[in-house]
């Protein structure tokens, strides 16, 4: 298939950018999305043009580096993928491509589609974490038991894979779904409960300080999520924050 | 704990105690409203107790107002800091895809209900307190009407069909507000979402039943009186 | 440079503890005087930063990504070997031991493949105390799960996902040391040379992935943990960042490359559908353990289905060739990850293939669907059962045990594997091979470190499913943070190391003079283009099975494919700014000398063992006939290459393998 892409540029963060065009041709539909930008890259490259930067890494869905707003949504149009395992097949011939970065205040951009999200980095060293010394002195693994329920859940939590579709998507650029899942994957289980109540307030405060927005429970960031991480997770935050804070 | 209302979700709680709050109100004031319909004794009556009232007028119409107040207050606060949590926008965004109209847009709703708020206020509230705190008459009695005057005075203001269209794209807007953020509300508080689905029936009703009640009320009084 | 080992003496089992009680210490006061830069945050380098940070080092960690949780252990899905014994079915440190030296067809080091075994029980119970959610059971006690090729339930998971998991803990723990100041994260940098001062590794040269600015940094020992380099085919199971840059670069100075052609092909992934295929998706072993494998019968069938004129359910069940049971009618579907991967290859050379590139056979679960449901329909006490009826109860089964699976295949493949055979092809997915250490994980350079997949390791010349992930942990939990103590109990009176030395100057030098030649060769070819044929090389003459033409074919086509890149390459942009081009530039040029290497130690390796599969040592008659021939006699050492200028160039020393606590066996799998 023959498409049009309308794609963000710029060259640095300092950069203005603006939305150009581009003609892509013979596209497989069994292409993924970050294959038929390679395509286009190739085509710039022979051309003696800029290729267009984007993030990408394991293309299998589970690194979180992959980003870009397809036609107005996180990842694209599909459900349940990120951009490296969106394909072609979403679109038809003759289709025009609007791709940009993920936006939000918090989330600047570097250069094209690339977006800086170490604002996620320092959300989890305020707190993401179990103090516990990694010298293997531990007690043996079995010695708490957890329930089945409790560790599958905090399973479901924890397969959050930081990408940031959440703010992009979310009308109000709120990370609290990325935080809500951290916070929830601790706080189901036992061995997160002694730095619970620090925890929470901590990277609570990290997220209001790098000005992500606010929650307004519009549930955006839970449909676009390419892990499925459920809007419960905010409403746990929610609770473990106003516990640890009366 | 103020350091908890500092916090993001500290505000975005509340939010929710002040919509929880104005939405006990509304439906108080809402079974207040459909006795007119019913009888129009009873309804004076009520209005009477509820206009002087010492607890009501002296306690709960402060902190009323203060629920409203606060409520639009933090509504702009947040829409402004949410705003600039993004000072780009997308070129093309297709928030359908993910949401809801109601919940993308309380905002609007909300101002629409603020406008609605102004309007009631110089319909009732003004008179109400020009009759009762300037002028000092605590009565609930008017020159040439027998018995209590509220409900007289609410049928007259049903008279004019100006008002009343004005009225009941306002309540239509209330619905549209209640619509997201009734369960939201829930949301915002750590309600589990597990219940979602329930809260999302109980909050549907409550959003479409309430001000689908206050439209009923208006048309009846302008096309009975 | 003659090779020692340093591998302690004393019985197997008290080497790793004794060696530990008499191992040089750095008094905590003094940890606080001394740098490491450890390069990649994997589980190798995330949790080896981590570990070496809260004993009191001050540890730089460099990360090409922009964060270290993105490195590409997190794409392992199966799960973590250790000998917990928790299921009571007999297994001990021995016994995880043993598997893994047969596994890696006995050329590895015993005496590391035991400690690893050894501390790899240690490494759950560090994970369950970081928050990591492995699956348990209903008593709310640790679920366990068997890996092929062993007797024995070991293998820990979360989910589909125990590489994220595991990824995760390490990088919560990192997190907590980035917070105290203990760690200083680099991310989006990328290492591009070491600095040796006085014969040891003093600092790294790195490229600021965003600014494109060159940085010094200096420390008393550097930790490579940058992982496999299989990427060398182009297409492979690796992340498309994942390179062999580091590793070749302190190859390059002084560190010997170790068995460069162990590599793992691994047979349960999802086939190529064009040229434009940019990477392969692995789709987990455990597969096999329900699907059937087959092929047709009839090459006018394959013809067929490779056209599209055909569908494979038209085919019936006598004209279906299912070769891995007629093959190997002992262990059928369950052949190792080599074998199976060889003989989906032979048909598919054939003509056998069932796809549009001829490139793929089937992995049916029809056969597993209508058992299940069978077996489903006598549970539920079903008389007579409909055929639709066993069908659904059977898929329920199959679903619940590879859902996630199947519909990652639709995902990508966009078919339905519960209704049509899913396709399957080889695809390359770890190296076994890698930089030569000692005991210490010390490489043939002074306080140089290699840690993970990174280093030739525990493996051998086949890797064991769920292994990797128990390796990178051990490595840089567990047993780097020991050894680097003997090291550096010598440093502690030699201050900062100064970053302002000749030395440093020289390589910040030869690096920007490389990246000023790709930015400055006004070429007519991506970098991609040679990567791609780089990859082809590689797949057909450095492949799954491998001839002394072939590989000297091999050698010959990669030399003249390099001094071709380093005449023609283009590479578009400015050296200051970010560059995706010409990152892969530098890190394709690498690959092109390490193919070299890896077809020379392919060529020097008569004999087949594990991953490495050479036409010509087969067994020549019995019932064995035509499986790969193992050689101890001859080849059973490590193969360490020295660098010396050109890859073809570099000299061989062998570290005899010795084995005294196992016999050694020739595989069968008849």
């Amino acid at each position: 298939m023959n498409l049009t892409l309308k794609i963000w540029r710029q060259e640095d963060s300092k950069a203005k950018g603006r939305m150009v065009d581009y003609k892509v041709t013979e596209i497989s539909e069994h292409m993924s999305f970050l294959e038929m930008m390679d395509v286009l890259n190739e085509q710039l490259v022979n051309k003696g043009e800029d290729p267009v930067a984007f993030d990408h890494d394991c293309r299998e869905g589970i690194c979180g580096m992959c980003s870009m707003y397809i036609n107005g949504e996180a990842h694209g149009p599909d459900r349940g993928v990120t951009t490296c395992q969106l394909h072609m097949r979403m679109f038809k011939d003759g289709d025009t491509i609007t791709i940009e970065p993920f936006r939000a205040t918090a989330f600047p951009v570097i250069k094209d589609l690339v977006v800086d999200r170490s604002s996620f980095e320092r959300i989890q060293q305020a707190g993401g974490y179990i103090s516990v010394n990694t010298s293997g002195n531990t007690q043996d693994a079995n010695s708490i038991p957890i329930s089945k329920h409790a560790a599958d859940e905090a399973m479901d939590a924890a397969m959050c894979i930081g990408c940031g579709a959440c703010v992009a998507s979310c009308k109000n650029s709120s990370a609290m779904l990325f935080v809500g899942a951290k916070v929830s994957q601790y706080a189901l289980l036992p061995q997160g409960q002694v730095e619970a109540a620090d925890r929470v307030r901590n990277m609570v405060a990290q997220m209001d300080l790098e000005g992500f927005g606010n929650c307004t429970n519009t549930g955006a960031c839970e449909i676009e999520c390419p892990k499925g991480i459920s809007l419960e997770n905010i409403a746990r935050m929610n609770r473990e924050l106003m516990k640890a804070s009366v | 704990m103020s350091g908890f209302f500092k916090s993001s979700i500290g505000r975005k709680v509340a939010m929710a105690l002040s919509a929880f709050f104005l939405m006990f109100f509304l439906l108080q004031h809402f079974a207040i409203n459909i006795l007119s319909v019913f009888s129009e004794t009873t309804f004076n009556e009520v209005s009477h107790f509820m206009g002087t009232n010492f607890l009501v007028q002296f306690v709960l119409q402060p902190v009323l107002i203060f629920g409203v107040v606060f409520h639009f207050v933090m509504g702009f606060v947040l829409e402004i800091k949410n705003k600039n949590a993004r000072q780009i926008a997308y070129v093309k965004n297709n928030g359908a895809a993910n949401s809801t109209w109601m919940s993308r847009n309380m905002i609007y709703s909300g101002l629409a209900i603020l406008a609605f708020i102004v309007l009631h206020f110089i319909d009732f509230w003004f008179p109400e307190i020009n009759t009762k705190y300037i002028q000092g008459d605590w009565t609930g009695m008017h020159d040439g009407i027998e018995g209590y005057r509220y409900f007289h005075e609410l049928q007259e203001k049903f008279v004019n069909p100006i008002r009343v269209v004005a009225y009941v794209v306002a309540f239509i807007f209330l619905s549209l507000h209640l619509m997201h953020g009734f369960a939201s509300a829930f949301q915002s508080v750590g309600g589990s979402t597990i219940r979602k689905k329930r809260l999302q029936s109980i909050g549907k009703a409550y959003s479409i039943l309430i001000p689908l009640g206050f439209i009923f009320i208006a048309l009846y009084h302008h096309f009975n009186h | 440079m003659a090779l020692n080992s340093k591998i302690p003496e004393g019985p197997i089992k008290d080497k790793w503890t004794d060696y530990k009680n008499h191992i040089n210490l750095v008094n905590p006061a003094n940890k606080r005087h001394i740098d490491i830069i450890v390069v990649g945050t994997g589980l190798a380098g995330g949790s080896a930063a981590a570990t070496l940070a809260e004993l009191g080092y001050n540890v730089k960690a460099f990360a090409y990504q922009d964060s270290p949780r993105r490195a590409h252990s997190i794409a392992a899905q199966g799960g973590i070997n250790a000998a917990k014994n928790y299921m009571g079915d007999g297994d001990s440190t021995y016994r995880l031991f043993y598997d893994t030296v047969k596994g890696g067809d006995y050329r590895s080091r015993e005496a590391n493949v035991y400690r690893l075994a050894e501390v790899s029980a240690n490494i759950i119970d560090q994970c369950v105390a970081q928050g990591v959610p492995f699956a348990r059971d209903y008593g709310g006690l640790l679920d366990n799960r068997s890996f092929g090729g062993v007797l024995v339930s070991r293998t820990f998971y979360a989910k589909g996902q125990t590489g994220q998991q595991l990824l995760l803990g390490a990088y919560s723990a990192m997190n907590r040391q980035i917070a105290r100041g203990k760690i200083e994260m680099f991310n989006r940098h990328e290492m591009l040379d070491v600095v040796k001062v006085n014969g040891k590794a003093r600092g790294i040269i790195a490229r600021n992935l965003v600014t494109g600015e060159i940085e010094r940094h200096s420390a008393h020992a550097v930790v490579i943990a940058t992982g496999g380099y299989g990427n060398v085919y182009y297409l492979s199971t690796n992340a498309m960042g994942s390179n062999v840059t580091a590793a070749w670069k302190i190859h390059k100075k002084g560190a010997y490359f170790a068995n460069p052609c162990f590599t793992q092909i691994h047979p349960t992934c999802i086939p190529r559908s064009g040229d434009y295929q940019s990477k392969l998706t692995l789709m987990s072993e455990s597969l096999r353990n329900d699907g059937r494998i087959w092929v047709p019968k009839n090459i006018e069938d394959a013809k067929a289905l490779q056209q599209r004129k055909m569908k494979p359910t038209d085919i019936s069940e006598e004209n279906r060739d299912y070769f891995l049971e007629r093959r190997y009618p002992a262990f059928g579907n369950l052949v190792p990850r080599d074998v199976a991967s060889r003989a989906a290859k032979e048909r598919c050379d054939a003509g056998f293939g069932v796809n549009a590139t001829g490139e793929a056979v089937y992995l049916d679960f029809a056969a597993a669907i209508e058992r299940y449901g069978k077996t489903q329909a006598k549970v539920q006490n079903l008389e007579n059962p409909s055929k639709e009826k066993i069908y659904d109860l059977g898929k329920a089964i199959v679903e619940e045990k590879y859902g996630n699976l199947f519909q990652m295949y639709e995902k990508i493949v966009d078919e339905d594997p519960y209704k049509t055979p899913m396709m399957i092809y080889p695809a390359t997915h770890y190296t076994m091979g890698g930089i030569w250490v000692d005991y210490n994980l010390m490489t043939t350079v002074d306080g140089l470190y290699c840690i993970g997949e990174a280093n030739f390791s525990e493996h051998g010349a086949n890797r064991l499913g769920a292994s990797a992930l128990m390796q990178g942990l051990a490595d840089g939990y567990f047993v780097l943070p020991y050894t680097i103590g003997d090291y550096l109990a010598n440093e502690i009176r030699t201050g900062k190391i100064p970053t302002n030395t000749p030395e440093f100057d020289e390589a910040e030098n030869e690096v920007k003079e490389r990246l000023n030649f790709f930015i400055n060769n006004k070429g007519e070819h991506s970098v991609d283009y040679y990567h791609k044929k780089l990859g082809k090389i590689m797949w057909d003459k450095v492949g799954m099975s491998r001839n002394e033409k072939g590989l000297t074919e091999a050698m010959a086509e990669i030399k003249e494919l390099r001094e071709d890149f380093w005449k023609n390459v283009k590479v578009p942009g400015k050296l200051d700014e970010m560059n995706p081009e010409l990152e892969k530039a530098g890190r394709v040029a690498d690959f092109l000398e390490l193919g070299e290497l890896f077809a020379k130690d392919a060529l020097m390796r008569n004999e087949s063992c594990g991953g490495h599969f050479r036409e010509e040592s087969v067994e020549l008659d019995g019932e064995q006939k035509g499986e790969a021939k193992r050689n101890d006699a001859e080849y059973a050492f490590v193969a360490a290459w020295e660098y010396k200028g050109e890859p073809s160039a570099a000299i061989l020393h062998k570290e005899k393998l010795e084995f005294k606590d196992i016999e050694l066996k020739q595989r069968s799998y008849k």
